[in-house]
């Protein structure tokens, strides 16, 4: 049984149609890499598995809910699925550790010095132990998006769903954040990675998905699709970026 | 016949000047929570919702205080309701002030990033929590310097309910100079009076907007 | 509600009403115009002009911003004959607007103003253009591209204000609304007709400043 399940996902944009038929099966402990052009719809794909977007054909079941449109539990979809971001989107408010205890006060109603409880374990995971009063504002890029992280993480999801985490990221900084990221695959949570790092993508991933024209261009064993892509696009996407 | 001094005169409008305060408070306070109420309607994306507040800031940022003051004071009449001069002036300013705190707010709403709204809602908090625990901190920072700003507005607005009869600081001054005949002198002290309101509220709002700016 | 409305005892008085609402237009055009000539005047004076000047303009528009309208314009009307101006109704509502909005439009310009980027007066005036033309072609014409629309938006205030003009009875929209109120006794529809025309003529007016301000600012 999959934890995700994509069935032939339409989504326009006015005229525009940016997902045209996408079908992905990802079960419990994948890692899957989302490679594929600019524009080719990978942040919408990942965006309407959430819910923060609504597409118009197609199913998407996510750890049982069905992301339906209007009628969605979008609240218990998103106790369960996570999002990390590519621009952090930290509160700038909160400290890091308010930032991280908000959704499990709020929406799960735990209390207060248990939410710091599980803080300071998330924090700690992505090493950031000592910053936890420490305002965004006063935080690296890098430093900020391990603090995202451990923001999803502390909402116990089923899916983390990360879009371009390191892109918005000086170079020197990319790797600590990429650390953080291969931990939780290597601990068994599933995740699903919109990414430009085809390093990582074939290292750290499970599965590869190419997107191509808001498709599923192609999809296998990271390893073997780097090593033989079958497609002449996805041929000429690796010889580009790879 | 009746001789005023120059203190005498002074004393009086100072009397006055505190159901001008009293007023703009209420105003204020009153507009203040209708505003904030409206400002979850106007943003709730919930179309009826959002078109009732987008028609009511319409008719109320479009048309003189002055009419809906009138308004007030004859419509409510007409429910064979007995109204004082007193009740259609807080009536119509509350609602009136409302309006424009609304749109003020919606601004420094729309003001935070929409990073800001994804992320909270991926995080699972229904839209009153994002509200309350990630927009409205943020959007309250940069809401004070206009805030005050438009207590000032408000503050000039209540010399409108002398109009309707109620008996504030332009309306002393109206009576005492058909009392005096020294308008040059009765309208000047008036005018200082508002002034002396006023201006340190102004001068605060800039200050505050001034550090706001240096903090980014 | 047993009341009934009605709108038709409105009908005979259609060019009182017609009046009033020339009236207003012309003191918002007129305000408007001579307004903002005075609002460019003050704020070069403060931003360009001597320090004397600057302060006195300082003192102007604090003063005209922190008080009531309705108490600029019994001091004009009221309190000047005093001291032997006496101006009738219409003049007396002409200059209180135009004082009023001069003041407004200062403070506005000169914040445009000072948003222009030091860096560009310097590119002019490097380029051999006078003072007056670094002014003319490069600081006013960004500051009022930008400004435009917050003075847009003044104007339409100014424009409700001007319903205070009545209680010195001077003609407008007000006025005929009063008039009409006190032969036939139907304050609710009259009051409820002429905030209607207001809002009307706001909305109008915001439509034609933002027609307006595309034909002017058309590059870009
Ligand atoms: N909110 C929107 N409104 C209209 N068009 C949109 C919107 N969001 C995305 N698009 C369009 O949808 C298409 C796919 O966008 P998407 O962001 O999913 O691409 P992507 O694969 O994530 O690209 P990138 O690698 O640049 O992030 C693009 O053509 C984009 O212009
Ligand atoms: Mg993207």
């Amino acid at each position: 049984m999959s934890l995700v399940s994509i069935r032939d996902v339409r989504k326009s944009f006015g005229p525009n149609e940016v997902l045209k038929g996408v079908s992905l099966d990802i079960a419990k402990g994948d890692a899957v890499a989302i490679i594929g052009r600019s524009g080719s719809g990978k942040s919408t794909l990942l965006r309407c598995i959430n819910g923060l977007e609504t597409y118009q054909s197609g199913s998407i079941v996510a750890d049982g809910i069905e992301v339906a449109g209007a009628n969605t539990n979008l609240r218990e979809l998103r106790r369960h699925v996570g999002m990390v971001f590519q621009q952090f989107n930290l509160f700038p408010h909160l400290t890091a550790a308010e930032n991280v205890m908000l959704a499990p006060t709020v929406v799960n109603k735990v209390s207060k010095a248990e939410a710091r409880a599980t803080a300071a374990e998330v924090l700690a995971k992505v090493g950031l132990s000592e910053k936890m009063d420490a305002y965004p504002s006063e935080l690296s890029g890098g430093q900020q998006q391990r603090v995202a992280i451990a923001r999803s993480l502390a909402m116990r999801p089923k899916v983390l769903l990360c879009d371009e985490i390191t892109s918005a990221l000086d170079p020197e900084l990319v790797n600590e954040v990429l650390r953080v990221v291969e931990q939780l695959a290597r601990e068994g949570m599933t995740l699903i990675l919109v990414t430009h790092e085809m390093r990582f993508a074939r290292d750290v991933g499970t599965k590869l998905v190419f997107m191509h024209h808001g498709k599923v261009h192609e999809e296998g064993a990271p390893k073997e699709v780097f090593a033989a892509p079958r497609t002449p696009e996805l041929q000429q996407f690796v010889g580009q970026v790879g | 016949m009746l001789q005023f001094s120059f203190w005498d005169i002074l004393s009086n409008l100072l009397i006055a000047t505190q159901w001008t305060i009293v007023l703009s408070l209420i105003a204020f306070f009153c507009g203040g929570i209708v505003g904030l109420v409206l400002l979850f309607m106007r943003t709730s994306r919930i179309a009826p919702l959002e078109w009732f507040t987008k028609i009511y800031i319409e008719f109320f940022q479009g048309t003189p205080l002055l009419m809906q003051l009138f308004l007030f004071f004859f419509g409510i009449a007409l429910f064979g309701v007995e109204v004082s001069p007193w009740m259609a002036a807080t009536l119509a300013l509350t609602f009136w002030t409302s309006a424009f705190l609304t749109e003020i707010w919606r601004g420094c709403v729309e003001a935070i990033p929409k990073g800001q709204w994804e992320a909270s809602s991926s995080l699972a908090l229904s839209y009153i929590e994002q509200m309350r625990y990630v927009i409205l901190p943020q959007a309250s920072r940069i809401a004070v310097a206009p805030t005050v700003g438009f207590s000032v507005q408000v503050i000039k607005g209540t010399a409108l309910a002398s109009i309707i009869g109620f008996v504030e600081l332009t309306k002393a001054g109206t009576m005492l100079n058909n009392a005096t005949f020294r308008p040059f002198l009765v309208y000047s002290l008036v005018a200082l009076i508002y002034f002396c309101l006023c201006f340190p509220l102004s001068w605060w709002a800039k200050k505050i907007e001034g550090r706001l700016n240096v903090a980014r | 509600m047993s009341y009934k409305l009605q709108f038709a005892e409105l009908l005979p008085y259609w060019n009182v009403l017609l009046y009033g609402l020339v009236f207003t237009i012309v003191l918002t055009i007129v305000s408007t115009v001579v307004g903002i000539a005075v609002g460019t005047a003050g704020a070069a004076a403060r931003t360009f002009g001597p320090g004397w000047l600057g302060r006195i303009v300082a003192v102007y528009v604090e003063l005209i911003r922190n008080t009531p309208f309705i108490v600029q314009l019994f001091f004009i009307f009221f309190g000047l004959p005093a001291l032997g101006l006496k101006l009738s109704e219409t003049t007396a509502a002409f200059l209180a607007m135009v004082i009023n909005l001069g003041a407004y439009s200062t403070e506005i310009i000169r914040a445009g103003i000072e948003a222009v980027p030091k860096g560009h007066i310097e590119a002019g005036l490097s380029l051999a253009m006078s003072k007056w033309e670094v002014l003319r072609h490069i600081v006013l014409n960004q500051a009022f591209r930008k400004i435009y629309p917050a003075l847009s938006s003044q104007i339409i205030i100014v424009m409700l204000g001007s319903a205070v003009v009545s209680q010195i009875s001077a003609e407008d929209l007000t006025y005929a609304a009063n008039y009409i109120a006190s032969r036939n006794f139907r304050n609710f529809e009259v009051y409820l007709l002429v905030a209607l025309a207001y809002l009307l003529l706001a909305m109008l007016t915001r439509s034609l400043l933002r027609a307006l301000g595309r034909v002017i600012f058309k590059a870009r």
